[in-house]
């Protein structure tokens, strides 16, 4: 029997797996084929990327449509043969994926995601058993060890919140909910040019659910949420059927593993909102309300879901908790350089030649992302322009693509590492359109909580139009840096904070862009136009 | 109760005992109203104003409160929507791939802006910011599929394929099921 993977994330579904995967079955109705639809690797340009097991390791083709079935079966497909133009070789050698520091995205793509069995085998739940042998001190204690940071964006010590969270006293608050405390998950990943998040529920969803046990044991909770974003109908299906399965094999539930520790996890879905990203909105929507900013203090740690001490992570934070407890917190510290430790998964998206998920230890340099990896533009235009970050998030002009991609370093440069989403704009992208859009994103998801956020946005917006249409242009570049730092020194969250990064850096970076003749000013079209 | 009659659309179709039999299914887990309006909008595509009353009075919070959450989500429509949601996404990633001629084309095909409805009720079109596809943009969903590296020329096709595949015999002025 030949076994043969074919992807069904997102991306692959995007682009026809579910089409190949027909055809494939058509085409060997009569041939003895096992087909499984595994997560993706990772490496998106080159989807549907699918594999077949073979003697010499599993071996890649891509990116395969249907219309592809019938000449790479007559090429030797099931045999791993290098026949077909389509061939990539054996799927662990190509350089993308073989130079890459995997530890969070160890297993994506090359288990089957909703089998248990599949991630047992490689490796799963090595760290829950660790775990439960252990304290919650001595949990929370080896989690501080590896050094492990947010990786939501804000980058906050893990153990510093788990630790919080772990001496907070449950019992001020309020019934019926008093005694309790709470591990939430923010997969509300709505940063433009990310999707890390997603690959891991989609490609790898039980690393989630034992680094949300794991997490539970740690601070004394026996309930999880994971806040995950209506806009991934995908990930949704997968984690529900993953739960599902480790309840009924006795992973979550009222006796983890037979330790007599209870916990439950339930997914619940955002509505659409971008600011639900934010801690304290996303609690408040969780528990049923408009998804408004609340002002800090108290942190959610002590005075977070239903007014009780939570932890809220983020899905990379909490995936890395398994290697954490599995290897130790030394193994993972190993990686990365100054208080940046571990990996973090980059993604190169946007107008990219091979874009996909690169992860990596921190302080590689942005430019072998963008080259070594990226490959530069699929226009094949000359990069202008690269968001790093996601949408709150400087543009970063080529002076800066040298800089160690490392939270500190980014930080000296203005610039923000956040989610690690990388976005590249070739050289047809008009900066003006992009700080104007900057602007309407804050508009258009502001919380409406804080005056600056709700209406500054707007303002900005108009008079961004102002300087294109060169009415009194010097005096409304002078407004609009004014109105930055009124965003910036007094909204209640990074949503009006932040969107000063963007604007900032394009007129900085980008002033030509916003000293055009108002006749000539044209928006910002792609090659495709 | 009071159930608005002005709201044709929704006030004689309305599934009452349907809606009730939902939020007492959810009322006891912390947090039940947001799973509530998901639960009308897969069902509905919408959430009628005569729902309003009937969710405040199980869950014994205020028309206000269902209203104020109702209102704050992209996700929840408070008209009926098309037959098929077409999302766009505008989002960073997507423009860098082309997405604001993507979405003039949208617009030009259908002959509607942002959250409207064809016609005959075929599409609703909106806006979406990110739909995680970032790599392979500009993408765009349709109902609950995503669709990558999205052409003018794939729009269209999939546009016809929505159109002409189920129900071309659906009578215009139909009803939701109920």
């Amino acid at each position: 029997m030949t076994r043969i993977y074919v992807p069904r994330d997102t991306t692959a579904l995007s682009l026809g797996a579910n089409e190949v995967a027909e055809a494939l079955k058509q085409a060997c109705a009569d041939r003895d084929i096992d087909l499984v639809r595994n997560g993706s690797r990772g490496l998106f340009w080159l989807e549907p990327l699918i594999e077949v097991e073979t003697d010499r390791g599993r071996v890649a083709y891509g990116p395969v449509t249907s219309e592809d079935i019938p000449a790479l079966l007559d090429e030797g497909l099931l045999d791993g043969q290098p026949g077909h133009p389509l061939y990539q070789g054996p799927t662990e050698e190509i350089p993308y994926l073989k130079s890459q520091q995997r530890l969070t995205f160890e297993r994506a793509g090359i288990i089957d995601p909703v089998s248990l069995d599949d991630y047992i085998h490689h490796g799963g739940y090595v760290g829950l058993r660790k775990a439960l042998a252990k304290t919650a001190q001595e949990i929370v204690d080896e989690v501080k060890t590896s050094g492990l940071r947010g990786r939501g964006g804000a980058a906050f010590p893990a153990g510093i919140k788990w630790q919080t969270v772990l001496d907070a006293d449950a019992r001020t608050g309020s019934s019926p909910y008093s005694k309790r405390k709470f591990i939430v998950c923010n997969a509300d990943e709505g940063d433009s040019g990310t999707f890390a998040d997603r690959l891991v529920m989609e490609a790898d969803p039980f690393m989630l659910i034992e680094g949300m046990t794991i997490a539970g044991l740690a601070v004394g909770a026996d309930t999880g949420y994971i806040y995950l974003r209506s806009e991934y109908p995908v990930a949704h299906q997968i984690l529900n059927e993953a739960i599902a399965t480790a309840e009924a094999e006795g992973y979550l539930g009222d006796n983890v593993l037979n330790s007599g520790k209870a916990f439950h996890l339930e997914v619940r879905l955002g509505a659409g909102a971008y600011i639900c990203g934010e801690e304290t909105s996303l609690l408040d929507s969780l528990e049923g309300k408009r998804g408004q900013v609340r002002v800090k203090p108290p942190l959610p740690a002590l005075k977070g879901a239903f007014g009780q001490p939570t932890v809220v992570n983020n899905v990379l934070t909490l995936a890395a908790v398994p290697f954490i407890l599995a290897e130790g917190g030394e193994a993972y510290a190993d990686y990365g350089m100054g208080r940046s430790r571990g990996t973090l998964a980059f993604q190169l998206t946007g107008n990219i030649e091979r874009g996909g998920v690169v992860e990596l230890a921190f302080g590689h340099t942005l430019r072998e992302l963008l080259e070594d990896y990226g490959g530069g533009t699929a226009s094949g235009r000359p990069i202008r322009a690269v968001q790093v970050g996601g949408p709150l998030g400087a543009y970063m002009p080529e002076s800066q693509w040298d800089t160690p991609l490392d939270y500190e370093a980014f930080s000296e440069v203005g610039a923000v590492v956040g989610h690690g989403g990388i976005v590249v704009f070739d050289d047809t992208v008009d900066m003006l359109d992009q700080a104007r859009f900057a602007m309407e994103f804050c508009a258009v998801e502001s919380c409406g909580k804080c005056t600056p956020c709700r209406i500054g946005s707007t303002r900005g917006v108009e008079v961004i139009d102002r300087i294109r249409n060169n009415e009194h242009r010097d005096n409304n570049l002078i407004l609009l840096e004014d109105l930055c730092d009124t965003l910036e020194d007094g909204s209640l969250c990074a949503m009006g904070g932040m969107t000063p990064n963007p604007v900032r850096s394009a007129l900085q970076y980008f002033p030509d862009d916003f000293h055009r003749d108002s006749t000539t000013a044209s928006q910002a079209t792609s090659e495709e136009a | 109760m009071h159930i608005s009659a002005q709201d044709s659309s929704a006030g004689a179709d309305l599934p009452r005992d349907w809606i009730q039999v939902e939020v007492a299914a959810h009322k006891a887990k912390p947090g039940p109203l947001l799973p509530i309006l998901h639960s009308i909008r897969n069902r509905l595509g919408y959430i009628p104003e005569a729902a309003v009353p009937l969710i405040a009075e199980g869950l014994q919070i205020t028309r206000a409160e269902v209203h104020g959450v109702i209102s704050f989500y992209h996700d929840f429509n408070t008209h009926p929507v098309g037959r098929n949601r077409l999302q766009v996404c505008r989002a960073e990633a997507c423009q860098a791939r082309g997405c604001r001629s993507l979405e003039a084309h949208a617009q030009e095909t259908l002959g509607i802006g942002y959250h409207q409805t064809t016609p005959d009720g075929e599409f609703t079109l909106e806006p979406v910011y990110c739909l995680g596809n970032c790599a392979t943009g500009p993408s765009v969903r349709l109902n609950d599929d995503i669709h990558g590296r999205v052409t003018p020329k794939r729009l269209d096709a999939l546009l016809d394929q929505a159109t002409t595949q189920p129900l071309t015999l659906q009578p215009l002025a139909e009803e939701p099921e109920s």
